[in-house]
């Protein structure tokens, strides 16, 4: 029993946060997120160093790591906010790993891992897929309908319309396709897996913004003392961290059941990616109330993480949708309804 | 990260199980005193089969388990939902204290019987103006002609009305800082000084004591730790108290979600989809407090010992409890109002949750202090 990552893995959170504070200062991020535009570089970068593959098989030109390290990686993405179309590109190479047939593999897993010829996923209701990040990027999209099953499309056989969307650190488009073919294995241990993913991104997100309110509430003085001595604001802090830590073992235990314990992971998944959703959401919301005026202002970095987190409650099923498939899991599935 | 139990996690796990399958004490009997013995004869048995004292070293009795072993132990018990042994408080606390700060007359004149559950002990440090602000506690301790001369009240205290000993904080000194006065005794229950009075909870059960002490006396030798570090020695206690807590709670409380489960499948509302989000969002908070539980577990492993986090799990139970007791009395809707339901109890019951054991404004406040290092409120 040993709830901590291994040495190597310590060494992967070690590189992935060094280099993203590096390559991502705060002005940096906020440069990008005002352009609407992604770091070229960086994410070239990144993609030699192997993260856009870590979980993707060696043979597919991936490293051949687990669900751990990806969770590992896509914590610290969120904890510095990074404007680099990794969410969806996982997405996209946990679909078609985990639920692709071996041609489907061979054709895109490659691109993916090397991070040249990227995927993403939506996820369509009544037709269309209303929330698919990095579609305007990417060379193919898998589309999960409402029964769970999923198609693979190129981009360019696919209606895709770009809009602005709230969170500028990110692009959205709007995805209508007809046609595809099938994915032919499991659809929900990859549906899974994403979720958990960008559970753990919302970790990364949520640590952020407690850390902000922690800082500023050392700082910031009224009435003579700094605002953290009482209580009104440093019990807010402390619910954040209670949040924070519930949402990382979440993400943590639903990265392991992936790689160790599968049985477990339909359950685990839907938990962390239900709890985090909320969770990031409410620190992120009382992190700005801790920060008072200023935490309302264009001009503080604040922003950018309160709507980064409230966009991932709602990318890749809401709480409410995956507190549902644990009722579902625990209580099974209620009668149909007249 | 392996989430998996060792082979000897396992067969510990294993072993426990087949004895608590052959020896389990049955269903507690009704009333006080038939319950009391109880517990008491379970403790003995628990003693002979070499699981009381389980994080004691083998030298002093104990089994010198792992925590791991510990936070298994405390899983399977609620599994079964064993009894807690009659001596609850002299297992966590008072052998701990001991075998930290005791002299070796000490070690060998109180821990057997701690374990065996001979000696009950209680615990006497809260007052009726000393709470959360424990050390600005009252009770007064004079020496004179070689032992220890005590006068005030203590409150909470469980099991006085079944203890030998009381684990007793009192000033020793008026003239210095408040945390500094402070001395720890063990104080002999058996004298007609110290008076037991039940105190009815809202439950209208007699689950705590209050103590009226009137020129009691302590042998000098009672005194553990040194005259003046009271403080010191407290609060090794409640670290105790909190560290081995997690996993055990987590366990309790996951068997009465499963509960729960049942109580909306008999009530047939488990196609309602306000109660199916309700019951989801709980299994989950009930899920979360276990894995935070044993995240903590393995940063004791690693670092020693148990860091101010462990104030996390104390919380996150008591919120979890009540919120489930809660949904429990709302589907039971009109029938919640039964003074005789079971679910009514446990929802009154929760009520204590967050305030017994350190109240979660406290653990809030030591969260912001030490684990955020938010400044101090004082």
């Amino acid at each position: 029993m040993n709830f901590d990552f291994t040495d190597d893995q310590q060494a992967i959170k070690r590189t992935a946060n060094e280099l993203l504070a590096a390559r991502f200062k705060p002005e940096r991020m906020r440069e990008l997120a005002e352009a609407g535009a992604y770091d070229d570089d960086a994410w070239k970068e990144m993609s030699e160093l192997g993260w856009a593959g870590i979980f993707i098989d060696e043979e597919h030109g991936g490293q051949g790591l687990g669900i751990v390290e990806l969770v590992i990686l896509m914590e610290e993405l969120g904890y510095a906010l990074a404007p680099v179309p990794f969410l969806s590109n996982a997405a996209a190479g946990l679909a078609l790993q985990f639920a692709g047939t071996d041609e489907q593999k061979e054709r895109w897993l490659p691109g993916i891992a090397s991070g040249e010829a990227r995927g993403t996923v939506g996820v369509l209701r009544d037709g269309e897929a209303r929330l698919v990040p990095d579609a305007d990027s990417a060379e193919v999209i898998v589309l999960i309908a409402p029964d769970g099953s999923s198609t693979v499309v190129e981009a360019s056989a696919a209606e895709v319309e770009p809009f602005e969307a709230m969170d500028r650190t990110r692009r959205f488009a709007r995805v209508r396709a007809d046609g595809g073919e099938p994915l032919g294995g499991d659809h929900l241990a990859a549906a899974d897996r994403v979720a958990t993913a960008i559970s753990a991104e919302t970790v990364g997100v949520a640590q952020k913004a407690m850390e902000m309110a922690v800082e500023y509430a050392r700082d910031r003085k009224q009435f003579g003392r700094p605002i953290g001595s009482y209580q009104a604001v440093s019990h807010r802090c402390a619910q954040m961290l209670l949040e924070v830590e519930g949402s990382r073992s979440g993400a943590y235990f639903a990265g392991w059941c992936a790689d160790a314990e599968p049985e477990s992971l339909p359950a685990a998944a839907s938990m962390a990616k239900a709890y985090s959703s909320d969770a990031g959401w409410r620190v992120c919301g009382s992190s700005l109330q801790v920060h008072g005026g200023i935490g309302f202002t264009w001009e503080h970095d604040l922003h950018f993480y309160l709507k980064r987190a409230k966009t991932n409650a709602m990318l890749y099923g809401s709480a409410r949708e995956h507190r549902e498939r644990v009722a579902e899991l625990s209580l099974g599935q209620p009668a149909a309804v007249a | 990260m392996d989430l998996t139990l060792s082979p000897s996690e396992q067969s510990f796990r294993d072993e426990l199980r087949a004895w608590l399958a052959d020896n389990h004490p049955g269903e507690e009997p009704p009333g006080d005193d038939a319950a009391f013995d109880h517990r008491r004869k379970w403790q003995l048995q628990l003693y002979e089969a070499g699981y009381a004292g389980l994080s004691w070293p083998k030298e002093y009795g104990g089994r010198g388990a792992s925590l791991v072993e510990q936070a298994l132990f405390g899983e399977e018990m609620a599994r079964v939902r064993a009894p807690s042994p009659a001596n609850v408080l002299g297992l966590v606390m008072g052998g701990p204290v001991v075998m930290h700060h005791g002299t070796d007359e000490q070690k060998e004149r109180w821990l057997k019987a701690i374990l065996t559950g001979e000696e009950i002990w209680c615990q006497g440090f809260s007052e009726p103006e000393s709470g959360s602000d424990l050390a600005s506690l009252k009770t007064k301790a004079v020496k004179s002609n070689g032992e220890w001369v005590v006068t005030g009240q203590k409150v909470w205290t469980t099991f006085a009305h079944k203890a030998k000993w009381c684990m007793l904080v009192a000033r020793t000194d008026q003239d210095v800082p408040k945390h500094q006065g402070l001395t720890y005794f063990i104080m002999d229950m058996e004298q007609d000084a110290v008076q037991v009075r039940p105190l009815y909870q809202i439950t209208n059960q007699p689950e705590f004591n209050e103590l009226f002490i009137e020129e009691a006396r302590i042998p000098d030798e009672n005194v553990v730790g040194g005259v003046g570090n009271g403080w010191g020695v407290a609060i090794t206690t409640l670290m105790n108290e909190r560290a081995g807590l997690g996993a055990a709670s987590a366990a309790g409380v996951r068997i009465a979600l499963e509960e729960l489960k049942d109580l909306a499948r008999e009530r047939g509302v488990t196609d309602d989809p306000v109660i199916r989000q309700r019951i989801a969002q709980i299994a989950i908070e009930v899920e979360l407090l276990r894995l935070n539980a044993w995240r903590g577990l393995t940063q004791i492993m690693k670092h020693g010992v148990p860091g101010p986090e462990g104030s996390l799990p104390k919380w996150q139970w008591s919120d979890v409890n009540q919120a489930l007791t809660e949904l429990a009395v709302d589907i039971l809707g009109e029938d919640g109002a039964a003074w005789d339901s079971n679910w009514t109890y446990r929802l009154l019951r929760s009520r204590a949750n967050s305030i017994e054991g350190g109240t979660t404004e406290i653990l809030k406040n030591i969260i912001a202090e030490r684990v955020l290092g938010l400044p101090k409120l004082r």
